[in-house]
């Protein structure tokens, strides 16, 4: 995970896409919880997000 | 010795290749080993095989590259969600499992998968090149020029969905890009859905279909979907289509233009409207194509062009780029799709980064006729064979050409599994089903009894590459089944005057030429030119048919059901003839009849395979 974290860290640099990162953690937060609440007791919070 | 494995997969049609010294050794799709047409999976049966064939541990192999970039993927991605949003919430929630549990972490995964083949394998092997320059490099590498434009048409691969480069020795720099959503793939594969096809899969149907319609939409199209400009770049009006962040290609808009719904399902009625839109849609892509090449020749003033990308396997439009004569030459790599990614990829590491010698041959390009798939010997075709409880003859290869020539010539459908198997969606004489052209009932009996596909679809010609001159106005080499021309004036057929009056797929029950099966309804046909050279075998059995009839031409479509992927082994080819009213079947020497099999041996093979 933290080579993962560090290449996307790598490609915004050489991208100049700095302003996707924030974009990228809510995403990555917003997009795990679709991926824990498939099947899990996460799903009810999700619900609770609309 | 420097051998570079170039992979495709996780997206449609995975692949790996192998090249070794920038000598492209061996190809292969993954689709051919598991049995699921367009299989995108890791492609694990496909590398493993190139090795084995190779005699190569994955030790041996210096470099490893996948043929895109996943993290400039997932940029697209996220910007497009960003951009529709909150519309697209439903395609994201669909998207996002998939990229984060397995395609963001793809490197991982990659190497994960590669150290079961190597414990020892090292991630900085791997390099990922973007998806069109592996696509301009499958096509400009191997192709029989010094210097070239190379245009890519596609879907969309990171953002690039057309560009344009040039090609020169060893390197080749890519100059322009249309980036995503204005897709003409995605404008083909929208109405490709639109007419009720699998998209990534029935677009080769609407160029089928297009030939029974006219183009009464085609202004339609060009003056409400897409804004066309004279030197070919184009935006799509994204009114009308869903694909950019929804769950459908096209939406409500888009069917109150043309006044239909989108056709239900492939079982649906085919109308004289779907044809029309075929017709349409056909018509534009030729137009934009047109328009793009001769754009490119009076910019760059360079006499070659190469094409690569899945618009470049639409063969009606490339031959209008010929007979346009706006290249002097043209070369298509005949792997167009994604899985000819895997080729470009190794390819472009080698020449361009590695900076090796490019050494062109001219006239000849590097791909081997496209014969790079496994080939079995007939020990291990035997052992197949006995394994299958088969019923079959061992005979010389001359006895074979000669059995089979005479199946060929009693109207029988005849099984062709020869030497190695083809890369890329064509069946070109290794894996194919061969039929007599002369005969009227050919296309309906393999269209219905052997391939279980609709009636329209059309059969391709295989041609003996001295005779092409005689029989079609085509004048060059077409050995990958990529460029359409007419048949000769001389060996037409008019149609009376109510014969004309006939619209559609009533069409198709007239004979339109001396060799009908083979001759589309507008006259024209998809020409494979068949080479002593690359295929000698096949040659050999295009000549025996010749000798016996004056006619240098076969119907060759490729080993498979309708939904099936080409058969892979001796044991899929069995099978396919078991389950089919194919009546003789060639495997290496040994020649098999139906007639001679156990009735305990035939399948119900109609529905093994979902429709494609």
């Amino acid at each position: 995970m933290i080579s993962l974290i560090k290449e996307i860290w790598k490609f915004l640099k050489v991208r100049k896409k700095y302003w996707l990162a924030p974009i990228f953690i809510i995403l990555f937060l917003f997009g795990s919880l679709i991926v824990l609440s498939q099947g899990s007791a996460v799903a009810p919070f999700i619900y609770t997000l609309f | 010795m420097t051998a570079i494995l170039g992979i495709s997969a996780f997206y449609h049609d995975s692949a790996a290749c192998l090249i070794i010294d920038g000598e492209i050794i061996s190809a292969v799709q993954e689709e051919r080993f598991t049995r699921i047409k367009h299989d995108a999976s890791y492609p694990k049966n496909a590398i493993e095989s190139l090795l084995i064939q190779s005699n190569l541990n994955l030790s041996d192999i210096d470099f490893v590259v996948f043929y895109e970039k996943p993290l400039l993927k997932f940029e697209r991605l996220l910007e497009t969600y960003l951009v529709n949003a909150p519309k697209g919430f439903r395609s994201f929630r669909m998207a996002m499992p998939v990229w984060l549990r397995e395609k963001l972490f793809l490197k991982y995964q990659l190497t994960t998968k590669l150290k079961l083949l190597d414990k020892n394998f090292d991630e900085n092997k791997l390099y990922f090149p973007e998806h069109h320059f592996s696509h301009a490099a499958s096509a400009f590498y191997p192709s029989p020029f010094e210097e070239a434009v190379v245009l890519t048409l596609d879907g969309v691969g990171e953002w690039a969905t057309t560009t344009v480069g040039i090609g020169r020795a060893n390197k080749l720099e890519i100059l322009k890009e249309i980036h995503f959503p204005d897709s003409i793939g995605l404008l083909y594969s929208a109405i490709t859905y639109y007419l009720g096809f699998r998209v990534n899969s029935g677009e080769y149907k609407v160029m089928g279909l297009a030939p029974y319609g006219e183009s009464k939409y085609k202004d339609l199209i060009l003056n409400n979907l897409i804004d066309l400009k004279d030197d070919g770049s184009f935006k799509l009006n994204q009114e009308y289509f869903n694909y950019a962040a929804g769950t459908t290609m096209v939406n409500e808009k888009f069917c109150n233009l043309f006044g239909e719904p989108v056709r239900e399902s492939e079982n649906s009625l085919l109308t004289q409207f779907h044809m029309d839109m075929a017709a349409s849609i056909q018509e534009v892509i030729e137009e934009i194509v047109l328009k793009i090449s001769f754009y490119l020749k009076k910019t760059y003033q360079i006499e070659n062009l190469c094409l690569a990308g899945g618009v470049a396997l639409n063969c009606v439009a490339n031959g209008k780029i010929l007979r346009e004569k706006i290249f002097k030459d043209i070369w298509i790599q005949p792997a167009a799709g994604d899985a000819g990614g895997a080729l470009g990829g190794a390819l472009g590491l080698w020449y361009q980064e590695l900076n090796n010698e490019r050494v062109v041959l001219p006239k000849k390009d590097s791909m081997k006729g496209s014969y790079l798939g496994p080939k079995f010997s007939d020990q291990e075709i035997e052992r197949e064979l006995i394994n299958l409880k088969a019923n079959y003859d061992h005979l010389s290869e001359d006895q074979m050409i000669e059995k089979t020539s005479l199946a060929l010539l009693n109207g029988e459908a005849v099984g062709w599994f020869q030497g190695r198997m083809e890369f890329g969606p064509r069946a070109l004489g290794g894996r194919s089903i061969l039929g007599d052209p002369r005969s009227e009932q050919m296309q309906k009996l393999l269209n219905l009894k052997v391939k279980f596909r609709e009636s329209f679809r059309p059969f391709a010609p295989s041609i003996l590459r001295e005779d092409l001159n005689k029989w079609f106005k085509l004048n060059c080499d077409s050995p990958y089944m990529l460029l359409v021309d007419e048949i000769d004036e001389d060996l037409k057929l008019e149609m009376s005057i109510d014969q004309k009056k006939l619209f559609g797929i009533d069409k198709l029950n007239i004979k339109r030429s001396e060799i009908p099966a083979v001759t589309h309804v507008d006259y024209s046909a998809r020409i494979q030119t068949v080479h002593e050279e690359t295929n000698p075998i096949y040659h050999k059995l295009l000549t025996a048919f010749k000798k016996k009839t004056n006619c240098p031409v076969l119907v060759n479509t490729s080993f498979n059901v309708r939904g099936e992927p080409i058969v892979g082994s001796p044991s899929d080819a069995f099978k396919c003839f078991m389950g089919t009213d194919m009546e003789f079947l060639a495997i290496g020497n040994f020649v098999l009849r139906k007639d001679d099999q156990k009735e305990s041996l035939k399948e119900n093979y109609k529905d093994k395979y979902e429709l494609d």
